[in-house]
């Protein structure tokens, strides 16, 4: 491992012998279970998850094209007051990013404020002027968020990103609560864990929500996914068989007279919510992109007839930008007039000249990432680069500055976990799922991902992240009696 | 249900059967191209086969003459082969995939231990006495998927359109081979061609089944009625139909919709359920298969047209 100028990392469960209340029940079960029996766990939980079919398809690397996520039976805990702070925060960005969507596809008030550059919103790709002047059913842009927290110590919470488009993940966070569940039924009775397994009929509930008048009193609702090539199908065909509701493909649909219909085998069915899992750009050959064999033609007409909905809705990828994230604290403060409960990580923007040269110069000490990427694609760890590595890095950004940002490398968070060599502590992030239909809801914690590699921060599970089931105890665990031997 | 999703199921029965039924007719033509061997008459035991599995122009326009060891190859591993054994496989678990959440657990692993197991084997799997090993597997592979289909789908709209696609298959498989051999059960053919008809009998599996029907020699008759006619061989071409015809009355009753599939396969039942073997010989048994197999064709499209398209 390289030479590391990362602080220590703040354990969850707790350092020097000294257990956090929440970890107590698990830091006892720990001690007493063996390696072999976790390497049976593990192993049962593989063959658990192998045989549901759960895989994620990983491009541009040989091997398994159906490789399964690496799962790991530890769980990761946040007590009930961590988790309300963290919900009332989450709730808080959900509200300030969709009036940021209705005022930047409106008004445009935060840009006459002058405090978001109206070239970095208008000029975004994720900007889509089909919908200037368009207010979605409800006013609900982003029906579903995932937004990405890291912890660097008790109280230490930070947003490091926003996904405002079609995050996935859910689907994992629920089959992790089941494979804990069937693998650990006495440790999971023993903690009064908070349910997350109405999550499926919450996302329902959203999307009824915000069906269009026309749609009567049970609208139809659909799950459009790219097909069984992408790599969050399985995750579609759960979400769908959840829901109760048909998973369809573009070519599933097809519009008339500004109605949406699909092709069922007792002939067309109309649909009123379309829950859509392929981007953009690929929705609409005719108001996007023509090659696109993905999407409906007519679909973005349909829409703005408001004879269909569409979550989330186009352009919603705008506020998840991060050259936006910088300024969404801003948003919190000039749509809600409160002070945002949730930090974001400092960051810098390479296309400032001042902050270019101060990312150059400190290179060894940041996070630097492409300002539109995901899955953990072109970024650099400054910390475990090699010198090479940097430099190459650094003529990257010269190049083209507009197409980075940095920041300082976090000292994530760290919870136990299994490892070759029995436990040891990984760090983790958090993406709780956010609901928006008649309000806003958030399921009790989210997923966990874990970085199996020592001393990695990247979690993707495109760069070798694992998963943790995630626990919100219903409540704080009483600290232990003055005097107790403890255990 | 989505017509992609019933196309799907559809498709997912007829390549699973399909791959088995290529197996059947390979095991059975390789016994006779052995026997025939001798008599320098191997080929046109391969060719008949290339002929009732539907892709001799395929096979003659990339391989040109047939021998033992090409034929054997384009049947069973060749990607060019849309009807080979791992072509069907192949687009089974494609489809199987496609419509996930419509399967049960042990249908899907049926369909994907197979594909996974395929994917495993090099080309010596068919090669010499290792090939009548995997044609056995190939079989009891398919059985394996008929049999968690039956025990444990719901007898709902996904399992009819399932069904649709294995019989309408098997009923087709059938007429082919018996067609490919129609020729031996000219009354006219001298010498007669017992092992013609043997072999047609062991392409669909039903050599035993004769014994127990008719306790006799064989006989060209008996053989095209059993193959053809009767109502109790779950393979021959009558009974296949029937139950297409019933299966397509009971999804018309669940969709609410039907088509000119309904009165093909109607009249194509009631047909082969008047039909008596002495007229059909007399007529000509390839006049009559080539009817069926084109009404086959039909049907298949008529199928596509009113509930698997979406038009």
């Amino acid at each position: 491992m390289p030479e590391t100028t990362v602080p220590p990392a703040f354990d969850e469960l707790g350092t020097g012998g000294e257990v956090r209340p929440a970890y107590a029940g698990i830091a006892r079960y720990l001690a007493a279970a063996g390696r072999e029996e976790l390497d049976a766990k593990r192993r049962e939980a593989e063959a658990l998850f192998r045989r549901i079919g759960i895989t994620f398809a990983v491009y541009t690397e040989g091997g398994d094209p159906e490789r399964l996520i690496p799962f790991d039976v530890i769980p990761r805990i946040l007590s009930r007051s961590e988790w309300e702070r963290l919900s009332a925060g989450l709730v808080q960005r959900v509200r300030a990013l969709n009036a940021f969507l209705s005022d930047v596809y409106g008004p445009r008030r935060i840009l006459e404020a002058g405090l978001i550059p109206a070239d970095l919103v208008l000029r975004n790709e994720g900007y889509r002027p089909e919908m200037i002047g368009f207010t979605p059913p409800g006013g609900v842009w982003t029906h579903v968020s995932g937004i990405d927290l890291v912890r660097t110590g008790p109280d230490a919470f930070y947003v490091l990103e926003d996904n405002c488009r079609t995050p996935s993940g859910v689907s994992y966070m629920l089959e992790n609560r089941e494979a804990m569940l069937r693998l650990f039924p006495d440790l999971c009775a023993a903690h009064r864990i908070a349910p997350i397994g109405h999550y499926p009929e919450e996302l329902l509930e959203t999307l009824k929500a915000v069906a269009p008048a026309s749609a009567g009193p049970d609208p139809t609702v659909v799950v459009l996914t790219p097909g069984p090539f992408n790599s969050a199908y399985y995750e579609h065909s759960f979400l769908a068989d959840e829901m109760g509701v048909e998973l369809v493909e573009g070519a599933d649909l097809f519009v008339e007279d500004d109605t949406v219909f699909m092709r069922t085998t007792a002939g067309p069915k109309r649909v009123d919510v379309i829950y859509r899992r392929i981007d953009d750009e690929y929705l609409d050959p005719e108001a996007f992109r023509p090659d696109s064999v993905l999407g409906v033609a007519g679909l973005m007409r349909a829409y703005k007839a408001g004879r269909v909905a569409l979550a989330n809705a186009p352009g919603a990828g705008v506020a998840d930008d991060k050259s936006v994230y910088p300024y969404v604290p801003a948003m919190v403060r000039f749509y809600l007039g409160e002070e945002p409960i949730l930090a974001n990580v400092p960051t810098y923007q390479c296309e400032k000249p001042e902050d270019l040269a101060f990312v150059l110069a400190n290179l060894d000490k940041l996070v630097v990432k492409l300002a539109r990427g995901s899955g953990g694609y072109g970024m650099l760890v400054g910390p475990h680069a090699t010198q090479a590595e940097r430099e190459e890095f650094a003529a990257r950004i010269t190049a083209r500055p507009a197409d980075y940002i940095a920041q300082p490398t976090l000292a994530l968070s760290t919870v136990p976990t299994v490892v070759n060599g029995g436990i040891a502590p990984r760090h983790v992030d958090l993406r709780p799922y956010i609901l928006f239909g008649r309000e806003i809801r958030v399921v009790p914690g989210g997923l966990t991902r874990v970085a199996l590699r020592e001393g990695s921060l990247v979690v993707n599970s495109s760069q070798g992240g694992g998963t943790k089931d995630t626990w919100v105890l219903e409540e704080d665990p009483a600290p232990p009696a003055e005097g107790s031997a403890g255990c | 249900m989505l017509s992609r999703t019933a196309d799907s199921l559809f498709w997912l029965g007829r390549y699973t059967e399909r791959a088995g039924n290529v197996a059947r007719g390979l095991s059975a033509t390789w016994r006779m191209a052995m026997l025939a061997a001798p008599r320098g008459k191997a080929e046109e035991e391969w060719r008949a086969l290339l002929v009732a599995t539907g892709g001799a122009p395929g096979f003659l326009a990339r391989h040109g003459p047939v021998t033992q060891a090409s034929a054997i190859h384009w049947l069973t591993l060749d990607a060019e082969n849309p009807s080979s054994i791992a072509s069907c496989l192949e687009a089974a678990r494609r489809n199987a995939r496609a419509v996930r959440t419509a399967l049960t657990v042990d249908m899907w692993a049926a369909i994907n231990d197979t594909w996974s197991e395929l994917r495993k084997v090099g080309p010596d799997v068919v090669s010499g006495d290792r090939l009548a090993g995997f044609l056995d597997w190939v079989q009891a592979r398919t059985l394996l998927f008929n049999g968690a289909a039956t025990d444990t789908m719901l007898r709902d709209e996904a399992w009819h359109f399932v069904r649709l696609g294995t019989l309408l298959e098997r009923g087709d498989n059938t007429a082919r081979l018996l067609d490919a051999r129609h020729a031996a059960f000219d009354p006219k053919t001298d010498p007669p061609d017992p092992s013609s008809w043997q072999a047609a009998l062991r392409a669909v599996s039903a050599l035993r089944a004769y014994q127990h029907v008719f306790r006799a020699r064989l006989s060209p008759e008996r053989v095209a009625d059993l193959l053809l006619l009767r109502p109790e061989l779950p393979r021959s071409v009558r009974a296949c139909h029937q139950r297409v015809h019933g299966l397509l009355e009971t999804i018309a009753g669940i969709t609410g919709r039907r088509g000119d599939c309904h009165e093909t396969a109607q009249a194509l039942r009631a047909d082969l359920a008047s039909a008596r073997i002495e007229e059909v010989l007399q007529g000509g048994l390839h006049a009559t298969l080539t009817r069926i197999i084109d009404t086959n064709l039909r049907l298949g499209g008529e199928i596509t047209a009113l509930y698997l398209s979406g038009r």
